[in-house]
Order: structure tokens, then sequence, then C-alpha cells
């Protein structure tokens, strides 16, 4: 059993947990994520890491409550346990292995989106606790969805907080915001975006026309985390990868996200059933036009 | 009673077993068991011996079973065997020890298997447990996987007096028996969990969500927690796919996952949080036991199966009681035939399947004769899910992490057939990991050479 010591809501539908797991802490590196199951008859659920404290032995998770699974798993509070929490899975970001004079060199851009900045935030950490100041876009649909901007002000070079709506910061998507720091002036020989596919789509198309190399990091549907069920796989160039194991972090050039992104939705009628048996116990039995119960 | 033929075993019904997940075969009852015992003649020169990977006594278990000394005959095997409850099922004895019968050559060879998991399923309802070590040692051996070739090795070291971990990736112990075999061929509760708790009242310890290579290295289990040997059993995980357009369609999935997916996750139960796909018309591509393993686990999810395989039905490589059950449930074999596209709808799903028809050619590298193409014979099958069931290799997240452990081309450890040595000191392997996919009772052969080796290297250390 691995105990949550902390457990907050972040904003609506946004939580936070620091959860103890020695064994993931002593090694966790930025990039890298875990899976979780609550209880006996958990899924496995593949989670990003926001933060690691080797000598506490604690890794902090982020998660946005998505499904029945992640529904369930929002009323655990301080005191309750995980059933099972593994890792690190997956390869660091590359960073942590670059010659660090030649990181410094570099100007790095990460674009956040949603509860994306939570995996976003322990690089941009790493990368200031080893004197580098990365500039740093973070974007909300609103100001009550920004998440640990505090966090990442104490870290980020230059935040920069954009909200569809404008109701904080910026006005308008990530994108727009990439697009008026180049029209500034600003150069970047590196970007990282990570948030929904979307997202990282059309970060990716335009980094591509201002040529920035773009890396970003993947959260497809898996199972073991490990490399042996292959539900994870993504097509990036001209070869299929298991994010698991070859990824979470990929050229953002290469990822064929069309793929991805339907990919993502091989079990949305079944979690769909999940999602509604949760909410209205066992009495639902399809019919609703929504979970996709035939009758 | 006619000697030359054995008891038959009691099975359920294939048009009832078609529909539920609960054990095909039923086994032997004493009577039967005793009945069957009868027939063997107790050789001097006992090839059944020579033709079993972890060489159990066999003449003399049978001769106990003979006499209905139940527990007598389960102390023989368990000397030899960790798990029998589980060897008895899924052992492919018609190759080892039943194949090698001296009955078998005018009648029907000893059914040895049934006895064993007879021996095993009576010990276990009667709270019989294998006997632990009288003296412990103290020394501690970390063993990564708790599949067969880990547990195997792992009991007989606690048996020696080691303290013995074994570390698991996944949240449940077991390996391939509790993610890769059905419960329709090996129940997990009443069978699997039942030998792990027995290996576990050895005195061996088990960690689970522990990734070696990820979570911590093999260095550091040595350097930092204190371990004098480990050995790796860490599987062949990998699933390989055909490389064929469409192969990333929605519907598309390893056989790895679709079992996983059901077997550990128990996805096959209505109530089970983790989802599976319960497709309409499914096509297994692949011969081995696995394919027939998902095969029959989509049959019994609701679907017309079609298992598709570019030999012809002599090479397949299931076991012949596997193709056998598979055919009497309903599965359809279409035989030299290759998949060559994977067809989807505009929403990436599967909607079919583009084949090629084979004939067979000139024997190739494996002395199977080699699959041709027939031109000009193309074919569409319309379908929803496709399962690749092509086999695995090895995961490389240990041989990457650990300097100085040599690998073949393979990716597969390289590691000696009589000890298990590697080439790093105190590094021991074997089962999948190095001789790539192959059987739960050659993986626990492995464990026991490797466990002889250990305790050779730390008795001289």
């Amino acid at each position: 059993m691995y105990k949550i010591l902390d457990a907050k809501e972040l904003t609506t539908n946004i939580y936070l947990m620091v959860v103890e797991a020695p064994r993931v802490a002593k090694n966790c590196q930025p990039g890298q994520f875990v899976i979780v199951r609550m209880d006996e008859d958990g899924e496995r659920i593949p989670l990003t890491v926001c933060d690691y404290d080797r000598e506490m032995g604690t890794i902090t998770i982020v998660f946005q409550t998505v499904g029945a699974e992640t529904t369930r798993m929002a009323a655990l509070k301080a005191g309750d346990s995980f059933h099972d929490f593994v890792g690190p899975l997956g390869c660091a970001s590359e960073m942590v292995h670059e010659d660090r004079e030649a990181l410094a060199r570099k100007r790095i851009l990460f674009v956040a989106g949603g509860v994306g900045t939570a995996p976003v935030y322990p690089q941009v950490k790493w990368l200031h606790s080893n004197g580098i100041a990365a500039d740093v876009i973070v974007g909300a649909k609103n100001h009550d969805l920004l998440i640990l901007e505090k966090e990442m002000e104490a870290v980020a070079g230059n935040l920069y907080v954009t909200t569809d709506d404008g109701s904080y910061g910026r006005k308008g998507m990530v994108t727009q915001t990439i697009q008026e720091l180049v029209d500034e002036g600003k150069e970047y020989d590196l970007c990282i975006a990570i948030g929904p596919m979307i997202m990282m789509k059309f970060v990716c198309k335009l980094t591509k026309e201002l040529g920035i190399p773009t890396i970003v990091s993947l959260n497809p549907i898996m199972v073991d985390g490990t490399g042996m069920c292959g539900a994870c796989r993504v097509t990036v160039g001209d070869k299929v990868k298991f994010a698991c194991v070859d990824g979470p972090e990929f050229d953002g050039h290469l990822v064929n996200f069309d793929e991805a992104m339907k990919r993502q939705q091989i079990y949305k009628t079944a979690e769909g059933r999940a999602m509604l048996k949760l909410q209205e116990g066992d009495t639902h039995h399809g019919g609703c036009g929504h979970c996709g119960g035939e009758n | 009673m006619d000697v030359l033929t054995k008891v038959p075993v009691r099975e359920q019904e294939a048009a009832a077993r078609a529909k539920n997940f609960d054990e095909v075969c039923l086994g032997y009852n004493k009577e039967e068991a005793m009945s069957e015992a009868e027939r063997c003649i107790n050789c001097k020169n006992a090839q059944c011996i020579k033709g079993c990977p972890v060489a159990i006594d066999i003449p003399a278990f049978i001769e106990q079973v003979k006499l209905g000394n139940i527990a007598e005959a389960y102390q023989i095997i368990s000397q030899s065997s960790a798990l029998p409850a589980v060897c008895g099922r899924v052992c492919p004895q018609e190759s080892q020890c039943e194949g090698k019968c001296i009955r078998g050559i005018k009648g029907d060879p000893i059914s040895i298997g049934k006895l064993e998991r007879f021996v095993a399923d009576w010990a276990r309802e009667n709270g019989i447990k294998p006997e632990p070590a009288k003296e412990k040692n103290g020394r501690r051996v970390a063993v990564i996987g708790s599949g067969p070739a880990g547990l195997t090795c792992a009991g007989d070291l606690a048996r020696l007096g080691y303290d013995v971990t074994i570390f698991e990736a996944l949240h449940e112990a077991g390996g391939v028996l509790v993610y890769g075999i059905p419960e329709f061929r090996l129940p997990k509760e009443d069978v699997v969990a039942k030998e792990i708790a027995n290996v576990e009242s050895l005195g061996v310890k088990i960690e689970k969500n522990v990734i070696i290579g990820k979570s911590i290295t093999i260095d550091e289990l040595i350097e930092d927690e204190g371990y004098e040997a480990v050995f790796i059993g860490s599987g062949a995980g990998l699933p390989k796919f055909m490389g064929i357009p469409g192969e990333n369609a929605n519907g598309v999935f390893s056989a790895n996952e679709y079992l996983t997916r059901s077997n550990l996750m128990k996805a096959f139960h209505e109530d089970s949080n983790t989802p599976i796909m319960r497709g309409k018309k499914v096509a297994v591509v692949g011969g081995g036991n696995v394919a027939m393993d998902a095969a029959r686990t989509a049959l019994r999810l609701g679907a017309e199966v079609h298992i598709v395989y570019r030999r012809s039905e002599e090479e397949l490589p299931a076991r012949v009681e596997e193709v056998h059950h598979a055919k009497e449930e309903g599965i359809i074999f279409d035989l030299l035939t290759n998949p060559t596209e994977i067809l989807e709808d505009e929403n990436n799903w599967v909607k079919g399947m583009k084949c090629i028809k084979m004939e067979l050619g000139e024997p190739d590298a494996s002395g199977r004769r080699r699959p041709v193409e027939i031109p000009d014979s193309e074919f569409e099958m319309e379908l929803d899910t496709v399962i690749m069931s092509l086999g695995t290799s090895p995961n490389p997240l240990i041989s990457s992490t650990t300097e100085g452990l040599e690998t073949n081309k393979w990716k597969c450890i390289v590691a000696d057939e009589e000890f298990g040595r590697t080439s790093k000191e105190g590094v021991f392997a074997g089962g999948d990991a190095v001789t790539g996919a192959a059987t739960v009772i050659l993986a626990m052969g492995a464990g026991k050479a490797a466990a002889k080796g250990i305790h050779n290297y730390l008795s001289g250390k």
C-alpha cells in the first residue's frame, strides 16, 4: 500500500496528491510517469509525475477526472492509500542526459496546456536547479482552471499565462502566445509542449513553420506500462513506437497526431458506460444516447 | 480394465464451455487416478523422468497414487516442482514425460499430467503444503520476475535455506500464469494463487510493483541492498506485429494486450473496471498456444472467431490438445492464409483484413515447409477485431541497464544451460528472457538449473 500524505483539489476536476513511494522517488527523473491502481479492483491508470522528493520518498501526482476510474480516485483523502503505485516508467527527458554547458546555451520554451502544466513543472524545476532559466507558456480555458501558477513562477525564467476567454493573463490559445513572442523578437532553440493532444498538434504545426525543434509528451491508452501490451503504439515518422518504453516524449514534428487521437477513443463507449454506472448505479442500462448502450 | 487405454478425463461439454470462463478440463477423482496409476509398470530405467525438464520422480509418485497415498505422492513431486497444479494443466506432456512413456508404444501413454494435477489439487484441498527448509542460512538472493522460472528458482533456493525476495513488475505475482494463460485453462484464484502461496510458505518474499531497470537496477540490488546473487527470470514480454498497413487501426490488439486485459485485469467480468473489446467477428493471426488462448477468449466474449495461420495444420505450433479444444468450441481455422493489410473505416476502426492464400514450399531453417504466396489469390475478410499473436521478444529494460550483461542478436540474455550463469558475476538468468518465448515447464527447468548454479556459486564464496 502506498500512503497518501496530502490530497487537494487544485481546481474543478483537477487533483493533486502526494504519495509515499520511496522506490519510485529514488530514481525518478523529469519526463517519467507512474501507473497507479486505487484498490483491488482498480484499473491501471498511467499518470504524469508533477514532483518528486527523494529524501521524503514521495511522488506528487496531478490528475484530471476524465472517466469513472479517475472520478473514483478523486475521492481519496490524505491518510488513504493507493493499492499499487509503480514507476518510474518511460524514459527521462532528453535534457537530463544532455551536456549541461550545451544545454545552458539553449533557449528553451515550454508550452503547457491544462493539466499538462503538471508534467512540465518538474522539467522547468530541474532546469532551474541546474541554473538554467526557461520561458514557460501556460494555457488554460479560464482563470479558474489555471493550476500551479505560483510554483511555476518560482522556477521559470519568464512565465506567460494565457486563457481562452481572456479571464486572466493574455487572451487566446497557446499558439497565439508563441507567435506573439516570436514576433516580439524572441528566439528559441527548443520547444517542449505538453497538454491535450489537439493542443500539441497545433503547437507542432506552428513550431514546424517557425523552425523550432519540438518535443511532446504523449499519454496514450496503456495497460502494463513496461512494453508488454503494445496498446500505446504510436506512429513517429515511419516507425511504430511504444510510448511506455520508447517515450513518452517524442519529436513532435514526426508524431502522427490524428492517428494518436483516434486511438484514444478505443474504449470511449465502455468508459462512457462505466461513468454512467458510477453516477447512476446499476439502474442505467443504456438508451440514453450518450453511453453507447444499445437498448 | 484395458491396460492399453487411458482412463478418460472428464471435461465440460464444448457447447457449454464456449460460453463460460470455467475450467475446461475437470480432472480425475481419486478413484480414476488410482485406476490410471495401475497402468504404470514402474520401469527401472524410467524414460519419463528424462523427458521431464525438472526431473520429477514420476514412477515413485505414481506408485504412491496406486496405493492411495496421495500426500506421499505430493511430497515426492514437490521435491522437484514448485508448481505441480500448474504443470499438470499446461505442460506439453505429449512431447515430454508422456512422449517417452513405454506404455505409449503399444497403447496410450500413462496420463502423467492428469495424475500430477490430481495429486496437486488433492494436496491443496486437504491443506498439505511443501516442507520448508529446516535451517536458514540468511544469505540474500534476489529473483526478478514471479513467473514460472522465478517461482521455481526462488522455491528451490528457499528450500536450501536462502533468504529470497522476488521482485515483480506488475501488481500481481505469477507472470505469464496470471496475465497470459486464461482462467478456463488455469484457474487463477484456486490454482495459481495457491501455488504461489505455497512458494511463499517456504519463506520466499514477493515485492510487487518494482520494475528492475527502472525502479532499481541490478547493480543497486547488489551494492545497496545486500543481495549476494541475482536471478533474472523476466520473461519475453514485447509483442511482435506484422508491419502491414492498417496495424494501428482501432480494433487491432496484440494477444498480450487482449489476454492481459482479460486475465490479469479480469475484463471478462462484466463489472470489471478495465474495458475489453467485445468484437463480433474476430481474426487471431498466428498458430501458437497464445493464439489459441486469445481465440478461445474472444469466443467466450461472444465473437465468431477465425484463426488465420500462414502454414498448414501440421505446422501449428500449438499443442494438439489446445487445437482440438478450440475446434470443438467452434473456432474456424483459416489455414495457409496470410494477412497483407488491415482495412479501416473513416474513423480508424477495423472493418476487414486483406489476405492471400499460401501453399507450402521447401523446408526452411526451422525444418518446417516454407509458406509461399499463391499469385492472384487475395481475398478480403470482414472483421471488427484483429488480434496479433506472432510471438514476443525479450524486454530490454534489464539488459540495457545492467553493465556487463551479455545479450545475443535476438536481445536474449546469454546464460549457460547447466547453471544459468550470465557474463556478469553473481547474476544468473533463465526462462524466456534467455530462450525467447517457450513453455512454462522449460522456464521452470531453467529456474531449477539456476538455483543449483546460485547455490554452487554462494557455497564457494
